[in-house]
């Protein structure tokens, strides 16, 4: 098992009264792609929240590469509220911040695109890169940070030119066309140097032509970078084309796990997806 | 955004005018005149927009404090440098004060008198803008976590209440209560203020181009997506606030250097409503807007506008309308035209050497619109 790249252990997320993710196990091998599928409002985002630190989960832990992360239990108003299991089984409180969690080595990109906006291509992939930087502000300002610069910059030209990219590198971000702002924040989130890339929803909004383009990049950067990646996705496609593994969520708790060929014959993800007849 | 070599060449020969122009004012005319006060303060003033524009153009932290840290700066100037044997006049209802040494005097000592009292003032301003950055930090911790309107509420009762305090009695033996510091010397050349604030201001830029700055322009623009790339925002935001403040800080120094005298009392909300007007019709963002826009704004609230109040403007002469105050009516419209014509300010997020560059691109398309 010490070739997890992530396990979630036990973790509820809960608003008030209401349970957005029910007791979530899942783990994430070395070098797989795996799919969290679900129907709207099943608690994927959320959950993808609570692995990169911006949600504080209610209770359980996240590991990432055999460390304990993120840890906490009910605390508060919500000793009382608190809905889901094993509440007694986490002492301890790790909370931390969405850009410590990005240092230690995971990235993600945004449901809805989230590019800054005033920045050229080539520096919203450069600014990405300002979380290895190892020089302090003095140095930086003048200008000590030379050789380290150079390297970041040609590392930049570099990942824009896997991507696709270079030939607008000097173009506003966000005057890209949406296929091309998606990729850009994956390279985005490719050059904070991850060992997991999360993707949250990277097909949505894409026609046909653009989903099978994607699927094929999704791959291809994963052999490249040596990349693990986990990804929240509605286009069955392109989740059944690249995906190793699948979870299926529904209504805060996981339904089913498996191959895509498992999940594709599973009664109770047909039943999430299609509904139930009430009186069969 | 990198510059080419023309860019360059171009700041370059804009910054030798503006040097050459300085030299040529100091030695054409008296120091009292009032081409020569107007420069001084407008340079002063570009310092302090471009310190303010970092925080709220760069950072996107929405803050109203500067006043307060141009106070800090600004008493730690005087304080230190007022010449021991005037003390006992300055302070003369706190028997001469608390603080019996000089900088300018101490440096002298062993430094020679010109030389020794340059780098006693130079060494006076750096302590206000330490003072300013050390304060900036303590209140950065509580208050950075506000963001936009709170934030600017929060930093101006902050100003107000240093305010408040300095000109409190009991604090009287160093700041001297609600009373006058005067007597401190200061630079008698324009030159030697626009060099001062030049460096500075060119440190800004640097900063605002390393990668420090490029991450504040993430913060700006998306603080979540900043955050989810690995940019810590409290230490990002705290580092802004207190460079911020710091030069805040030397600014108010050399505002106490130009004035000859100051009271707690000049440092008001007004002063930073001001400052942050210059930000505003220069170009939340831009550097080189807030120089213009300070040396515009100076020029004419000081200097150009002048006959307004008096009675003669342009050769129109008009006792009846031309009345103390009609300046200012005149002003406010100017800057209402400004703010509907100039929707980003003048220079909106471009900076000088910008205006150069050829947008072919952009013009074809414009063209083909056209047709």
């Amino acid at each position: 098992m010490s070739e997890n790249v992530l396990k979630v252990e036990n973790v509820t997320m809960q608003f008030g009264g209401v349970v957005a993710v029910d007791n979530l196990n899942l783990e994430i091998n070395k070098g797989e792609i795996v799919a969290l599928i679900g129907p709207n409002g099943a608690g994927k985002t959320t959950a993808f929240n609570v692995v990169t630190g911006v949600y504080q989960p209610t209770n359980g832990a996240v590991w990432f590469n055999g460390e304990k992360i993120i840890e906490n239990h009910p605390q508060g108003k919500m000793k009382k509220l608190y809905k889901g299991q094993h509440a007694g089984d986490y002492a301890q409180v790790l909370a931390p911040t969405p850009d410590k969690v990005t240092r230690l080595g995971m990235a993600r990109t945004f449901q809805n695109i989230r590019l800054w906006k005033s920045q050229t291509v080539f520096d919203n992939v450069l600014i990405a890169k300002h979380c290895r930087v190892t020089h302090n502000f003095l140095s930086a300002t003048f200008r000590l940070n030379r050789k380290e610069e150079a390297e970041q910059r040609a590392n930049v030209e570099q990942l824009l030119d896997v991507v696709g990219l270079s030939d607008v590198k000097d173009e506003l971000a966000t005057s890209l066309p949406y296929g091309k702002q998606r990729r850009l924040e994956i390279a985005r989130a490719l050059a904070a140097e991850p060992q997991l890339l999360l993707l949250d929803e990277p097909a949505a909004g894409m026609n046909p032509q653009e989903t099978d383009e994607l699927t094929a990049f999704i791959s291809e950067i994963r052999d490249q970078f040596h990349l693990t990646v986990f990804l929240i996705e509605h286009h069955m496609d392109l989740v059944m084309d690249i995906s190793d593994r699948i979870y299926v969520l529904d209504f805060g708790e996981l339904i089913a796990k498996g191959t895509p060929a498992e999940i594709q014959n599973n009664k109770r993800v047909i039943d999430a997806y299609l509904g139930v007849a009430e009186d069969a | 955004m990198k510059t080419d070599k023309k860019q360059m060449l171009f700041l370059a020969v804009v910054l030798i005018i503006i040097l050459g122009a300085s030299i040529a004012l100091d030695s054409a005319l008296p120091s009292y005149h009032i081409a020569i006060k107007a420069t001084k303060k407008a340079t002063v003033y570009a310092l302090v927009a471009v310190s303010m524009n970092l925080l709220n153009g760069f950072t996107g932290l929405f803050s109203l404090g500067q006043a307060g840290f141009m106070l800090l700066g600004a008493f730690s100037y005087a304080v230190l440098c007022i010449p021991v044997d005037k003390r006992a006049g300055v302070y003369q209802y706190f028997d001469g004060g608390a603080i019996k040494f000089s900088l300018p005097e101490i440096f002298a000592g062993f430094l020679g008198d010109t030389v020794g009292a340059t780098v006693g003032m130079l060494a006076a301003l750096l302590v206000g803008g330490l003072l300013a950055a050390l304060m900036a930090w303590l209140i950065g911790l509580p208050v950075l976590r506000l963001k936009s309107d709170y934030l600017a509420i929060a930093t101006l009762g902050f100003a107000e209440i240093l305010r408040a305090f300095f000109q409190w009695n009991t604090l009287g033996p160093i700041t001297n209560g609600s009373n006058l510091l005067k007597s401190y010397p200061d630079f008698t050349r324009t030159s030697s203020y626009i060099i001062l604030a030049g460096l500075l201001i060119t440190v800004i830029v640097l900063l605002i181009n390393s990668t420090y700055g490029r991450a504040f322009k993430a913060i700006r623009d998306d603080e979540v997506a900043a955050e989810a790339m690995g940019i810590n925002l409290a230490k990002h935001k705290r580092m802004a606030f207190v460079i911020s403040s710091f030069f805040a800080g030397i600014g108010g120094g050399m505002l106490a250097m130009y004035n000859g005298t100051i009271a707690a009392a000049s440092f008001k909300s007004t002063m930073t409503y001001e400052i942050l007007l210059i930000v505003v019709i220069g170009g939340i963002g831009s550097i080189t807007g807030s120089v213009i826009a300070s040396f515009l704004y100076i020029f004419s609230s000081e200097w150009l506008l002048r006959g307004l109040d008096s009675g003669a403007f342009l050769g129109i002469k008009a006792p009846g309308l031309f009345k103390d105050g009609f300046r200012m009516a005149v002003f406010s419209v100017i800057i209402m035209v400004i703010v509907l014509f100039f929707r980003k300010g003048l220079m909106g997020d471009k900076e000088l050497p910008d205006l150069l560059r050829r947008r072919p691109k952009k013009s074809k398309e414009e063209a083909a619109k056209n047709e």
